[in-house]
This record gives C-alpha cells, sequence and structure tokens, in this order.
C-alpha cells in the first residue's frame, strides 16, 4: 500500500496541518512559553476568534482570514485586560500557580457558557470560495481548506517572530522571558511589558479561530480538545521559541499524517504524543529550548 | 327543657360534623385531581450533544403545552422536571436518583443519546419504572430489561438494523458491489453501528479491505480518505459523528473519492446548518435519516407539529427545521401519554403491558414495539441527496433534496448509482 504519492501526499497534508497546528500554538508559546502563565482558556479564546468569523461571515460574507486580522487588535486589548486581571489578582500577591490556573479554567468555562447562551450549541461554518477547492500539482493535491490556514499560520508566525527578534518591545518580551529582575534594573517595567506580551499572545486567538473554522465545524466546547496539543507542540519546540514551536506542529502534523495514512487515525494522537515524551527525554528542554 | 336543648346542641354538633367530614371528603378528592403528574428526566443541554437535546427539550415542551390544553394527564395537569447532564453520562445516575428520591416524579423518560441513556438503566429498573428513551443504540441489549422503550425506529435487531438498508441497497444494485471500507468515530454509538455494518458486510459476502476508528479531534481527514482510495473499495461505509461528518465529506470531495456508494452513518448531515454549509457536495451520498419531508412520511400532526416547532426553534440557536429529533421526541412523550390515558393510572406495570401490547398513532407514524422494547419492525432510512444547491438553507424545508431509498415501503425515489461527485 505504500506509494509514492500516498507517501507525497501523507507529508504534504501533515505539513499543512502542522501549519494550523501552529496557528493555535503560537500564542501560547508566547503566554506559556515565555511568560510562565498557565493559560489554559487560550483555546476556548481560540473559539471566540471562531465565532467572531462566522458571525461577520454568516452576516456580511467576509473573509474569515480577513475578520480575524481584523479582530486581532480587539482581543490584543481584551488580553491586556485579562492580565491586568491576573496580575492584580495572582501575580501580584505570588498566588499566580494554582490560583491562576483555577482562573484560567474559569475564564474557559464562562466564555463556553456565554457562548452557549448567546449563539447556542449548533455546530458553526463558514462559507468561502476556497473551501472545498483543491489545487493539484502533479500526484500532489493541495485542500484549499487547508492551505490558506497553512500561508496564514506561517506569515503569522513569521510575523511574531520578526516581531520578537526585531522590535524593542520584542526584545523586551524576550528579556522578561530571561530574567524579570534584570529588566527591572534596567529601568524598564516587567509588567507592561508582560501585558503587552500577553495580549499579543492573545491577538493570534482570533486568526487561530478564523482558522479553525475554515477547516472544520465549530461549536463552543471544541477548544478543549487543542488543549493537549497545543501545549505539547509548545513543550517539545522548547518553551518560548517560535521557530521551535513552528517546527514541533509540522512534525506533530506530519507524524499524525503519516500514522493515520499508513497505520490507523486511531494511532495518530498516541504515536505523536509517544514522540513527544521520546524527544523529551532526550532533550528535556524540548527541541529548540535553551 | 335543659335535656331537649342539651339533646339539640347534640344534635348540631355531629351534623356539623357530619358536614364537615363530607365537605372533607369532597374537597380531598378534587385537590388530589388538581395535582401535576410530574415527569422527570435529564436532557444534555450543554456539551457536545446539546444541540440535539435542546430541539428535543422545545418538542417535549410542545407536547406537554398541547396535552395540558387537552386537560393533562388523567385530568390532572403534566409538569417537566428535568436537569441538564451536560452531555456527560457521569452525571446521569445522580440526577436520575434526585429526581426519583428528592422531586418524587410520577413517571420517567430518557435523556437523548446512547452515552445518556445507558447510565440510567440500573437506576430505573432497581424502581421496576417504564423508561422510553430517545435515541439510543442497542442499550437494551446489555440490559435485557423488560420495561424499557425506544422510540428510536432502529428495529428488533438495532445494531443491524440500523445499517441493514444501506447493504441492501448496494446488494440491490449491478454489477454487486464486493469491496467494502468501514471508517468510524471512536465513540460508543459509531462504534455499534460499524460493528453491525461488519455483520451485515458478512453477510452480503462483501470483503472489508479497509476497518479504521479516528479519534475525536481530527482535524484533517484527508488522510483517512487518502487511505481508504488505496483500497480501491466498491462502497465506503462511514459512522460519524457531525464533526467527522463534516471533515469526511469535504476531504472525499478534495481528494475526490471514487467509490460506488458513500455514506450510510453520518451523524449530521441531517441537520439544516450543516447541510446548507456542505450544499452541492452533499450530492450523491447515501445516508441513514428517520423522518424527511418526503410524500410517503407525511404522517397525521407532523406537519403541525413541525409548524409549532420552527416558530419556537427561532433564535434558539438550534435547527431550524427540526426533522430530525425533535419529531421523536415529542412522539415518545405521545406514547407514554397515550399509554397512561388507556390504563387510567400510573401502575408502572400496567403501562409497561399495554406499551407492549399496542399500537400507538404519534407524528412519527404508528409505532409499535417489540420484545426487547425497540420498534417491532425497523424504519431507519437510506436517503439520498439529489440536486442540492449552493447555500440555499430553504432548499431542504420541503421535499426533492433527501429522496428515501429504504425502506421500500416509504420509498420515494430510486438511487442514483454509482455516487459522483
Amino acid at each position: 500500500m505504500l506509494t509514492a504519492d500516498l507517501l507525497a501526499n501523507a507529508v504534504v497534508a501533515g505539513i499543512l496541518l502542522g501549519g494550523f497546528y501552529a496557528a493555535v500554538a503560537i500564542g501560547l508559546a508566547i503566554i506559556f512559553g515565555q511568560l510562565d502563565i498557565v493559560n489554559i482558556a487560550h483555546p476556548a479564546f481560540i473559539i471566540v476568534g471562531a465565532y467572531t468569523a462566522y458571525i461577520l461571515n454568516s452576516r456580511f460574507g467576509f473573509d474569515p482570514v480577513l475578520v480575524g486580522v481584523l479582530a486581532a487588535p480587539i482581543f490584543f486589548i481584551v488580553g491586556a485586560g485579562i492580565y491586568r486581571i491576573y496580575y492584580a489578582a495572582f501575580e501580584r500577591t505570588g498566588q499566580e500557580s494554582l490560583s491562576g490556573l483555577a482562573f484560567f479554567f474559569g475564564v474557559m468555562f464562562i466564555i463556553e457558557v456565554v457562548l452557549i447562551l448567546v449563539y447556542g450549541v449548533d455546530y458553526r461554518l463558514v462559507a468561502a470560495r476556497y473551501i472545498g477547492s483543491t489545487w493539484s500539482l502533479g500526484f500532489v493535491d493541495l485542500p484549499f481548506r487547508l492551505l490558506v490556514p497553512f500561508v496564514t499560520a506561517v506569515a503569522l508566525t513569521a510575523g511574531v517572530y520578526a516581531y520578537l527578534s526585531r522590535t524593542f518591545m520584542g526584545r523586551a518580551i524576550q528579556a522578561v522571558a530571561q530574567d524579570r529582575l534584570a529588566l527591572q534594573l534596567m529601568g524598564a517595567n516587567p509588567v507592561s511589558v508582560k501585558q503587552w506580551a500577553f495580549a499579543l499572545g492573545m491577538a493570534t486567538a482570533a486568526i487561530a479561530g478564523s482558522l479553525l473554522i475554515i477547516i472544520g465545524p465549530v461549536e463552543p466546547s471544541v477548544g478543549r480538545l487543542y488543549i493537549g496539543r497545543a501545549f505539547a507542540i509548545v513543550v517539545l519546540g522548547g518553551m518560548g521559541s517560535i521557530p521551535g514551536m513552528f517546527i514541533a506542529a509540522l512534525i506533530l502534523g506530519v507524524v499524525e499524517s503519516l500514522v493515520t495514512t499508513f497505520w490507523g487515525p486511531s494511532w495518530a494522537p498516541a504515536v505523536a504524543f509517544g514522540l513527544l515524551l521520546l524527544t523529551l527525554a532526550f532533550r528535556p528542554s524540548g527541541l529548540f529550548g535553551r | 327543657m335543659a335535656k331537649y336543648r342539651s339533646l339539640s346542641r347534640a344534635w348540631l354538633t355531629a351534623g356539623v360534623l357530619a358536614l364537615f367530614a363530607a365537605s372533607a371528603s369532597l374537597i380531598a378528592p378534587a385537590a388530589k385531581a388538581a395535582d401535576p403528574i410530574k415527569i422527570g428526566f435529564t436532557m444534555a443541554l450543554t456539551g457536545g450533544l446539546a444541540g440535539a437535546g435542546k430541539g428535543a427539550l422545545i418538542a417535549m415542551e410542545i407536547w406537554k403545552d398541547d396535552i395540558n390544553k387537552k386537560g393533562g394527564l388523567l385530568g390532572r395537569p403534566v409538569e417537566f422536571v428535568y436537569y441538564d447532564d451536560a452531555t456527560q453520562p457521569a452525571k446521569v445516575p445522580g440526577l436520575y436518583q434526585k429526581l426519583l428520591e428528592v422531586d418524587k416524579v410520577d413517571l420517567v423518560v430518557s435523556s437523548y443519546g446512547t452515552n445518556e441513556i445507558a447510565p440510567a438503566m440500573p437506576i430505573i429498573m432497581r424502581k421496576r419504572l417504564v423508561f422510553p428513551a430517545l435515541f439510543g443504540l442497542a442499550v437494551n441489549d446489555q440490559f435485557n430489561y423488560d420495561r424499557y422503550f425506544q422510540i428510536m425506529p432502529s428495529g428488533p435487531e438495532p445494531k443491524l438494523d440500523w445499517t441493514r438498508g444501506f447493504f441492501d441497497l448496494a446488494m440491490e444494485q449491478h454489477p454487486k458491489p464486493k469491496t467494502l471500507a468501514i471508517i468510524s468515530a471512536d465513540a460508543e454509538f459509531a462504534l455499534n453501528a460499524a460493528a453491525g455494518a461488519r455483520k451485515n458486510a458478512l453477510r452480503a459476502n462483501f470483503t472489508i479491505v479497509y476497518d479504521k476508528t479516528y479519534p475525536p479531534g481530527t482535524a484533517d481527514f484527508t488522510p483517512i480518505v487518502r487511505a481508504i482510495q488505496a483500497t480501491n473499495p466498491d462502497i465506503v461505509f462511514v459512522a460519524s459523528y457531525p464533526p467527522g461528518s463534516v471533515g469526511m465529506v469535504k476531504a472525499a470531495n478534495e481528494v475526490g473519492l471514487k467509490t460506488k456508494m458513500f455514506g450510510g452513518g453520518m451523524v449530521g448531515l441531517q441537520f439544516a446548518a450543516i447541510q446548507k454549509n456542505l450544499g452541492p457536495m452533499l450530492n450523491g451520498i447515501v445516508n441513514y435519516d428517520f423522518w424527511v419531508p418526503e410524500p410517503t412520511l407525511n404522517f397525521p400532526g407532523v406537519k403541525e407539529f413541525l409548524a409549532k416547532y420552527q416558530e419556537a426553534a427561532k433564535g434558539k440557536g438550534v435547527d431550524p427545521y427540526g426533522h430530525y429529533l425533535p419529531p421523536y421526541a415529542y412522539a415518545y412523550l405521545q406514547v407514554l401519554g397515550q399509554a397512561v390515558e388507556a390504563t387510567k393510572g400510573l401502575d408502572q406495570g400496567k403501562i409497561a403491558k399495554y406499551m407492549h401490547d399496542n399500537t400507538f398513532e404519534t407524528v412519527v407514524g404508528k409505532v409499535k414495539f417489540g420484545a426487547n422494547g425497540e420498534w417491532a419492525r425497523s424504519r431507519v432510512l437510506q436517503v439520498q441527496f439529489r440536486d442540492v444547491q449552493p447555500n440555499n438553507l430553504e432548499q431542504f424545508k420541503g421535499p426533492g433534496k433527501r429522496i428515501v431509498l429504504y425502506p421500500p415501503d416509504w420509498a420515494s425515489g430510486k438511487i442514483v448509482y454509482p455516487y459522483k461527485q
């Protein structure tokens, strides 16, 4: 059953899927990987992004990716507000480990319940001209439903990476991740930097949500399915490393796709997470960890 | 004189007491008659099955209003006591315990779905209650409970009957298809459906060339469809939940799946929002259903019920047309109500016997239960999507888009074979 076209298509499908996983995980790579904030509610915010795309797509016919980009600044502002509450309630008093986790669990449930109350529990989908079309390159098929999220995810990852490595605020975020006290000694306010970084991570949720609803139907609690995968990608990539996160996402996508094609879909998560454990056994700090 | 006075006082006292006693005996039955009959249940109002569960609740409320307008059951108004089981089977036993011990409900019915019905069974069985159930697949195979009644028209052998139509249709084609691929979600209902499909495939001498399950949370189905295509099956049977159904249909179109029959057990393709989104990608798919607006299924009362449902469903985020589950959620209460009225009481043994012995007139047609509480005769439909246009919700409200192919008694058209995208 192992043929060249089946293998090539499995690898390409895995790369495309991995790109989407990167979009889901990039916010956590900043918030969890760099700031050490266990934002378990991040996938729930991604679902809010998906619903935003759904509303503007179904009412006005806006392209979901465009909605994601337009909604990102609003998510940024909301993220800044949430970090302020988190900081005042938990981080400032040193209770961020357990109470902070409970806080984000609470936020996740509130988001789900509000979405259920406002929009009901039916599955929501978007319509776009490219969904359902396929671009064939020889014997390799590239479904636009996966290609568009992949291209967007690559652009998002490149943009975030460039921002973090080339701008003053980006370097400040990396600095606060490395040594908060040193940043304070330099006269910078680490709380403001962390607030900015948290907000940036949240902004990516708007775009990831729009990509999620392009790929498949969404209902309020579907975000829970991505919690484990997103955190695993961040850990596998090396906490806080954006290129590491992207490569880890691609590895997870390709492994899942290969296992699905040649072995069976039920084995895909087990093999992918087995690979994560194996990698961590040899490189406890992840692929690109410091 | 004093004696006379004392005698008349005694008579007066006795008269007052007698009058009081008589009036009390008159008042007591009147108060009892006004006591509501409480029907208890849990329902998936949040969580994965909530879309359907909320629609079912709307249908049940319509039945309650209808029956109360007619004077209730046994001359008593009907009340519901219900809790959200959040689509979590672990919550179900505790909630039914509460319904029975704290709320003291008179009758019980089930929540929606196999996974929510099964956990309630031990509690219900211990109390020997009649248990009308809403869309559980082969739940009673494990319990063999004589007071269980399933409204889903699976038939006497639920696992087999549920998929029988798909394979019977396949075997009617020329040349006969020979090879089969099975893909199912890794969850209770889908696994049961796939097990039935395997037995039906064996009966029809199919060679199974692909037989796999996929886990919840699978985002991309194109590798699955490609792996299936690599085995070149004549027919592809899919048992899936809504996200998987959408994923499989889209992936089949993107990959260009070449097979002769595709579908079978895809949950979700019955819901209007998903139908609208998938549009022409649905054309040619043969899939199960329980009620569609075809002329052969125009049972007395179903149009009136759907008109009420569609009005009540507005703005509630549930399926706007309610073809799939709501008529059956109305019907399982119709059956219970008719049995209570006929037996003139709440004796669970008498109600159960009546339900076994009689045929019920409901909005989903005549319902007759077999010995195991399933429908005595299967009426799982196999319908084929035809001439579906893009981005048009309204088209699914009326006939012509989901042609009934099976069972032959209810067929509204012939299959278009082989499957073409």
